[in-house]
């Protein structure tokens, strides 16, 4: 008994340094153990108010000034002093070294649970999974948010605050529609960018100025629609398409439209990963810690309130409860992760029929795999089992306008599982979150008008913002734009000019 | 290898920047949040914060999104009795099975609210009254401080040194650290006469020279001036002296004074208050309102109870010299006043009005401030007190018809008491 008890690092509530350090290390340990691959660690310890900071910011360790996030410092202000909400106890940015912010009220148990969630958890899926690889670059995102703050700032001197905020509102505006989905964006950098920074004003405006010239060309045009349409394809990237072909915008304001779009883009593998980044770091503090305590590093205290802790993180209410939101994404996440475990070490005869490939496989394998190679959508599609469908009790219903009533569509049932896991994995697919709108023709020849083109999926409408959004198009743009709503046979159905003089506002 | 940093010394006000942007963005919705405020505050509440509310509608960022409608299908935890096929009412808005997007879209709170702290809900105030930036600066100091002689002290910086002290005290350590030597040599030198006189013991003589030879090097290693001599003149902040004053805030409410020329009063006394917090610590504010006879009242009736009738403004100032008799003695009290009031009073009354100004009232008090809002044309009022203006410098007075010209009764008050 007295071996184990002198390996406890620590039986006070109270933080320290040295705790802090004394626990990260161990956890470190433990997290090589299981072959985590991470960042180098940077772990700060703030105050409540800087972290109503890092809120604001949206998890940017620095950004340009706008107002915005101004709105959004004094609603988590008010919101926290009228204890409504408690403050997340971590925030941990994907830039290596990985950056993990600390609140200084968390008690020593609750430091060491951030540090096993952000620190190894968070960092290691930073580092691996596909889409971040693909996407972010980590080691050059803090030298690239610099060099956006100084541009920006610089801007505002030169062309004044209000210029610069109506074109960040537009941008901001745009701003889920100004990612690639589908190609690989080259790397930040922000010796480079600054570098070319001037380079690719001056080309950009010969090139634009190259596509509007009206010399005529050949005289026979063919007259179809068709043919003369610019893009030749739907571009589905609305600020990329701004900066490279608005027609008269200024050469500072196509590199705001470039810096809001490099942060979308950003941004853009956390919005698509946020069940399963938050499961997997969930899935890590909760295995790295209780192999802690195995190994008899803490007490029974520090367990308790770990757990407790951790039980209301993943807390899903049900459907009916008045607390309900939607599914937890830290549940279905954590769940998930476990559930893989379970069916790697544990297979029942229905998880080795469902899952052929890796029932009974090793399952720190098996997991990593699923951490480097998937997405929200792909991961649920892949490995959410009928067990856990019927943990959860998850029953889908169809709501179709058409109807006057609502249809259970599937319920936890053999019939179901399959109708469940689709519609599940759906529901976080970005594509079927967002309407599908895309850059479909300018009219080239004539009044330089840019038509966007929406294909409805499954009827659903436009929301009552698209004017407010066509408006700051329209504003980016400089010429009239609309939007055309077609079905998913092509057929118009309604169509919304905005000409130029509502966009000033 | 893991970094620990400790930011928690680093500023906090990373966001003040976007925080003052938001403020610019809307500084329409918060004027006018900031002026009902100012309506309905008690006039001794008017030095703090502010909750503002403005509207969703105008802090939202639009995006594109799906609106309700169409056909959609999700998913949901904690099924409990439902089977496949089912058929259930529509919920009526979001709540339910109505899908994820109705729970996120906030809630349900049309209104974004956030708290304005004191500098900035003064600031808004200010923006109105148009007032300068030295008053401005003036009014959102909390306290003032002046620096006061406290003695002398050992340790200091060099421009504080006090060279009298100094030297007087290294002269005191030169005389008291020689002393001992200067005794010794005393005597020596006293021996050393007698020997060479008689003119014998020439060893001893010459030992004897020795000996003054030594004492007068000790004495003359003792240093003229030598670092604990150094005296620093000591300063150390006191709040500056406060005392305590009243404030009388006069109004006219007969049939003329309506809403607008009271809301414009009422602003009027905010600022003297304002003032007053600013030099004294301890204010008592007392309303008297009049029609053709005088009442004090507390601030509520002050500003929102209308009566009819004629005007009787010398009634007022008569009770307001009766109060400070009886409850306000000039040996305690520093006594401000501020008037305001459409200009109507009954004829007759005015002379006795500056009578009782001229003679007794604006002998006791430090400051007296009239404004006229919106008056028709002067009467005989503003004449008798142009009169008192001409015979006191302590008198101002002003017409105004919009809240910008309050400030320039106050000028000569903020021009003359530099905090």
């Amino acid at each position: 008994m007295s071996e184990t008890t002198d390996k406890i690092i620590s039986t006070t509530s109270e933080w320290t340094r040295e705790l802090i350090q004394r626990y990260d290390s161990e956890i470190g340990r433990i997290a090589t153990d299981y072959g985590l691959d991470t960042y180098p660690n940077q772990i700060e310890i703030i105050n409540s108010e800087q972290m109503m900071d890092a809120y604001s910011s949206v998890g940017m360790p620095l950004g340009y000034h706008h107002w915005s996030f101004g709105k959004q410092f004094l609603e988590t202000e008010q919101r926290y002093k009228r204890g409504q909400m408690g403050l997340a106890y971590e925030i941990v940015i994907n830039s290596n070294p990985c950056i993990a912010y600390l609140m200084e009220e968390n008690s020593l148990p609750m430091q060491a649970l951030v540090i096993a969630h952000a620190c190894y958890g968070h960092n290691s899926f930073f580092k691996n999974n596909y889409l971040f690889k693909t996407w972010t670059n980590a080691d050059a995102i803090i030298d690239y948010l610099l060099f956006a703050k100084q541009y920006v700032s610089d801007c505002e001197r030169a062309h004044g605050i209000e210029e610069v905020e109506a074109v960040l509102d537009s941008c901001h505006a745009l701003m889920n529609y100004g990612v690639d989905r589908y190609k690989h964006p080259p790397r930040l950098s922000a010796q480079e960018e600054s570098g070319r920074q001037k380079e690719r004003e001056e080309y950009l405006q010969t090139q634009v100025n190259h596509l509007w010239s009206t010399i005529p060309g050949k005289a026979e045009e063919q007259d179809t629609e068709e043919q003369q349409r610019f893009p030749r394809e739907p571009e589905e990237n609305l600020l990329y398409f701004i900066e490279k072909n608005a027609p008269l915008m200024e050469p500072w304001k196509r590199e705001i439209v470039r810096i809001v779009r490099k942060i979308a883009q950003y941004f853009y593998p956390q919005r698509q990963t946020q069940v399963m980044n938050e499961g997997w770091a969930t899935f890590w503090h909760y295995t790295l810690l209780n192999t802690l305590y195995d190994e008899g590093y803490v007490t029974d205290g520090f367990m308790m309130e770990f757990l407790q802790s951790h039980t209301n993180v993943i807390a899903q209410p049900a459907f009916d409860s008045p607390y309900y939101s939607g599914i937890n994404p830290y549940t279905l996440g954590f769940n998930m992760f476990k559930d893989l475990r379970r069916v790697c070490e544990e297979p029942t005869e229905e998880d080795k029929h469902w899952f052929p490939d890796f029932a009974g496989s090793d399952w720190r394998t098996t997991l990593d795999f699923a951490m480097r190679n998937f997405k929200d959508e792909s991961f649920i599609r892949q490995f959410l089992s009928p067990r856990l469908i019927r943990e959860l009790r998850l029953f889908s219903v169809l709501d179709d306008d058409q109807e006057k009533e609502l249809e259970i569509s599937a319920i936890h049932d053999e019939q179901g599982y399959r109708h469940i896991r689709a519609t599940l994995a759906k529901q976080y697919d970005l594509s079927m979150r967002e309407p599908n709108i895309q850059v479909y023709n300018v009219d080239l020849r004539g009044d330089r008008s840019l038509t966007l083109q929406h294909v409805q999926q499954a009827r659903r409408p436009l929301n009552k913002d698209t004017n407010e959004v066509m408006r700051h198009l329209a504003r980016l743009w400089g010429f009239n734009v609309q939007i055309i709503t077609v079905d998913e046979n092509n057929e118009v159905i309604t169509s919304n000019e905005n000409k130029l003089g509502n966009g000033k506002d | 290898m893991t970094q620990i940093i400790d930011r928690r010394i680093n500023g906090k006000n990373k966001s003040a920047v976007n925080r003052q942007r938001f403020l610019r963005r809307f500084r329409q919705q918060i004027r006018k949040a900031v002026s009902d405020a100012i309506d309905s505050r008690s006039i001794t509440e008017i030095d703090h914060g502010e909750k503002i509310n403005i509207p969703t509608k105008d802090t939202h960022e639009p995006v594109f999104g799906h609106g309700p409608g169409g056909r959609r299908d999700a998913v949901h935890p904690g099924n409990k009795e439902f089977v496949t096929g089912d058929r259930i009412k529509r919920p009526p808005s979001g709540a339910g099975g109505g899908g994820s997007e109705a729970s996120n879209s906030g809630e349900g709170e049309d209104e974004f609210s956030f708290q304005l702290s004191r500098e900035e809900f003064l600031e808004f105030f200010f923006e109105d009254l148009e007032l300068p930036d030295l008053v401005k600066t003036q009014l959102t100091k909390v306290t003032n401080f002046k620096s006061v002689r406290a003695g002398y002290s050992t340790s200091g910086v060099p421009t504080n040194i006090d060279i009298v002290r100094s030297l007087s005290g290294a002269l005191a350590r030169r005389i008291a650290l020689r002393a001992p030597y200067a005794a010794e040599l005393k005597e020596v030198e006293a021996e050393l006469q007698a020997l060479q006189e008689k003119d014998e013991d020439q060893e001893r003589i010459a030992f004897l020279e020795e000996e003054i030879r030594r004492l007068e090097d000790k004495i003359a290693t003792v240093p003229f001036i030598d670092t604990f001599d150094l005296r620093y003149r000591n300063r150390i902040q006191e709040p500056s002296p406060t005392t305590q004053a009243v404030m009388f805030c006069l109004m006219d409410v007969s049939g003329s004074m309506d809403a607008t020329r009271k809301e414009m009063a009422k602003r009027f006394f905010i600022l003297l208050y304002l003032f007053l917090t600013k030099t004294y610590e301890n204010i008592q504010v007392v309303f008297i309102r009049h029609h053709t006879t005088a009442r004090e009242v507390d601030e509520e009736d002050f500003f929102y109870s209308r009566e009819t009738g004629g005007t009787v403004v010398s009634s007022a100032l008569e009770l307001m010299l009766k109060i400070i008799r009886e409850r306000f003695p000039t040996s305690d009290w520093n006594i401000y006043a501020a008037q305001a009031s459409d200009g109507d009073n009954w004829d007759g009354d005015s002379p006795n009005c500056s009578a009782l100004l001229n003679d007794s009232i604006m002998p006791l008090l430090q400051y007296f401030a009239y404004v006229e809002i919106m008056p028709h044309n002067h009467q005989s009022l503003w004449r008798h007190y142009e009169g008192v203006k001409a015979q006191h410098r302590n008198f101002d007075m002003q017409s105004i018809d919009d809240v910008n010209e309050i400030y320039p009764v106050f000028r000569k008050l903020f021009a003359r008491k530099p905090a």
